[in-house]
């Protein structure tokens, strides 16, 4: 371990110190890094166990679901399961349904965000700091206090059982993504619009033509965290969405295991495991986008 | 700004703006406008009006009537609501802790030199990414008193495991296990946090002498300590806000027993099993008021022990 010389005061204590631990921090730092190990190993056994399951549990045959000692490995492995989760429930409907909100609410979001982000952050406009600090505000408004006046809009509305109470809301504004991406855009150099404004060119086509192309990794974590948030809802389908025929996987999956949970549960939890399959490939491939975002949003905060 | 304008032409510019600055709100109200209808139909709207409503009596299909208050009286008096209300303390106040400090240790772990840890960091965040819906349904086979693997793994070592979300005593424990296994998000940004910390602090004290426990007691912890406060407020809010789990494994029932009924559940059964949307919205503004009241005592208590010396 590097270690700076003493400069200032008490120099002979500091290299006691030092001598009296050169030996013991050896030994010390081996046995630190196999207990490190071995917690590590333990603690991702634990955070493994419920994929391990899932997998196994969805291969299985009907008469290994209750046998205790579990069967790891089902004879024969039944790889049909997941066609029947596709014959028995509409599960390719449910696909379909939740890959359109998730599609129109990514798009939403980026959209939206990214232009009143740039109002905040790149136009110099009397007021605009207070209702920022009303933007942070409603940060701290939990959903459960809006949602059931929103329900009964929606109602009135004629919205009921269509996927508008879950897109709309997306094209105007999240506060969350303004804050990150406002943050973004306070760290991108003002020279470049200001060139483009000698120029002579509008707000609008700075926005579009130097500052948006400059936004691609933070517009990235915007469609990341909406396309995970769309994909994985489960209130908001809930109360919006009655017929089944318009259900998405995750209301989808939960009303599979209401009605057949306890005697299907192998092709049940086959259309669980699929259901986290699109979720899986994504952070592997968009996994710094994916760790970016997160220590921006927290440490920033 | 302001101010820099208010000096320049101190009598007129505080009455008029200039031409340059109605421009430049114009411009900037433009940008923000889909915000602003965001707000006032999604937020400010809702907002007062679910606060309107939890003074009213509103069985959904007839209009709302005002009976003040009513509704907050009955709640006082209501078995389910306070059982409620005991539930999710239950599971904030021990999920949030232990959540914390599982996530910071974590956090320590991987901040260390050794190999693998991308595929440790890995597989520590990728629960907390996966549909709530699907770990709620795995959890659930997970907890089987008879055929799941949590009763079998503690009868390896001589334990006989009790029936997790079949027993009212036991049914909380396994939410929070379940939580503990989601922890992975706040792991990535104590790790950053981590990052973040100087390492010649550490270096310095372990010149002073001060052993590994005693450099992550006094200096490390510290040093992080702001983006805790931030983990543990956050974590609360959300934990006084639980629901999937508890309404995909109990058909939104808060069986057995009540014991799994949290606040959250409780609301939405009155909203949308009985339909009284007045009550549901009194509930609502308590568990709204219980949050702020936390956020602030949080803030107030935690500030004498949060260290923001270093940013």
């Amino acid at each position: 371990m590097a270690t700076t010389p003493p400069i200032d005061a008490a120099p002979t204590r500091r290299r006691l110190a030092q001598q009296r631990n050169v030996g013991s921090i050896r030994a010390t730092s081996a046995l630190l890094r196999a207990l490190t190990y071995a917690l590590l190993v333990a603690l991702a056994c634990f955070f493994l166990l419920p994929w391990v399951w899932m997998i196994s549990t969805s291969l299985k045959n009907p008469s290994e679901l209750m046998l205790s000692p579990p069967v790891w490995i089902p004879k024969p492995v039944r790889w049909d399961n997941y066609l029947t989760a596709f014959s028995q429930a509409q599960f390719g409907t449910y696909i379909l349904n939740t890959a359109q909100i998730t599609l129109i609410s990514v798009v939403g979001a980026v959209l939206s965000n990214t232009f009143i982000a740039y109002g905040f952050a790149r136009v110099h406009w009397p007021g605009r700091n207070v209702v920022f600090g009303l933007v942070l505000a409603t940060l701290m408004l939990p959903s459960f206090v809006t949602f059931i006046p929103l329900y009964i809009t929606f109602r009135h509305l004629g919205w009921l059982n269509t996927y508008l109470p879950l897109t709309v809301p997306t094209f105007l504004g999240n506060a969350f993504y303004i804050f990150l991406l406002r943050q973004f855009l306070l760290r991108i150099p003002e020279e470049l619009s200001d060139a483009a404004r000698v120029d002579g060119a509008s707000e609008l086509r700075i926005f579009a033509q130097v500052v948006i192309p400059l936004m691609k990794p933070a517009l990235a974590v915007v469609a990341l965290f909406q396309f995970i948030g769309s994909w994985n809802d489960y209130f908001g389908p809930l109360i919006y969405i009655n017929d089944q025929a318009r259900f998405t996987i995750s209301l989808g999956i939960a009303n599979m295991q209401s009605s057949y949970g306890f005697s299907n549960a192998a092709w049940v939890m086959a259309a669980t495991t699929m259901s986290t399959l699109p979720i899986v490939i994504l952070f592997f491939f968009a996994q710094r986008t994916f760790i970016e975002g997160i220590t921006m949003s927290g440490i920033k905060g | 700004m302001a101010s820099a304008s208010h000096s320049a032409a101190p009598a007129r510019a505080t009455r008029r703006m200039s031409r340059r600055q109605q421009r430049s709100l114009l411009t900037g109200l433009f940008f923000i406008s889909p915000w602003i209808v965001g707000f006032v139909a999604f937020q400010l709207y809702p907002f007062l009006a679910s606060f309107y409503y939890s003074f009213t009596f509103y069985p959904i299909l007839d209009a709302p009537r005002f009976i003040g208050l009513a509704n907050y009286q009955n709640l006082v008096t209501d078995a389910r609501f306070l059982t409620a209300l005991g539930n999710s303390a239950y599971f904030a106040f021990i999920a949030v802790p232990l959540g914390s400090i599982v996530g910071v240790l974590l956090a320590l772990l991987l901040n260390t030199k050794i190999r693998g840890v991308s595929i440790f960091r890995t597989i520590f965040f990728l629960p907390s990414i996966t549909p709530v819906v699907a770990s709620a349904i795995v959890w659930l086979w997970m907890f089987n008193p008879r055929a799941g693997i949590v009763n079998y793994v503690l009868s390896l070592i001589g334990i006989r495991g009790p029936g997790w979300l079949g027993s009212p005593e036991w049914s909380k424990p396994a939410l929070i296990i379940i939580s503990i296994w989601g922890v992975g998000n706040a792991v990535l940004i104590y790790l950053a946090a981590l990052q973040d910390v100087p390492p010649e602090l550490t270096e310095a004290a372990q010149i002073d002498g001060a052993n590994r426990a005693q450099q992550l007691w006094n200096i490390t912890v510290p040093m992080i300590s702001p983006v805790i406060l931030f983990n543990v407020v956050t974590g609360l809010i959300g934990a006084f806000q639980y629901f999937t789990e508890v309404h995909v494994m109990t058909g939104g029932n808060g069986r057995p027993a009540d014991s799994t009924l949290m606040l959250s559940i409780y609301l939405w059964q009155s909203a949308f099993q009985y339909f009284k949307i007045g009550y549901a919205s009194a509930q609502a503004w308590v568990l709204f008021l219980i949050v702020i009241a936390f956020t602030i005592a949080l803030f107030r208590f935690a500030g004498r022990f949060v260290y923001y010396g270093g940013k």
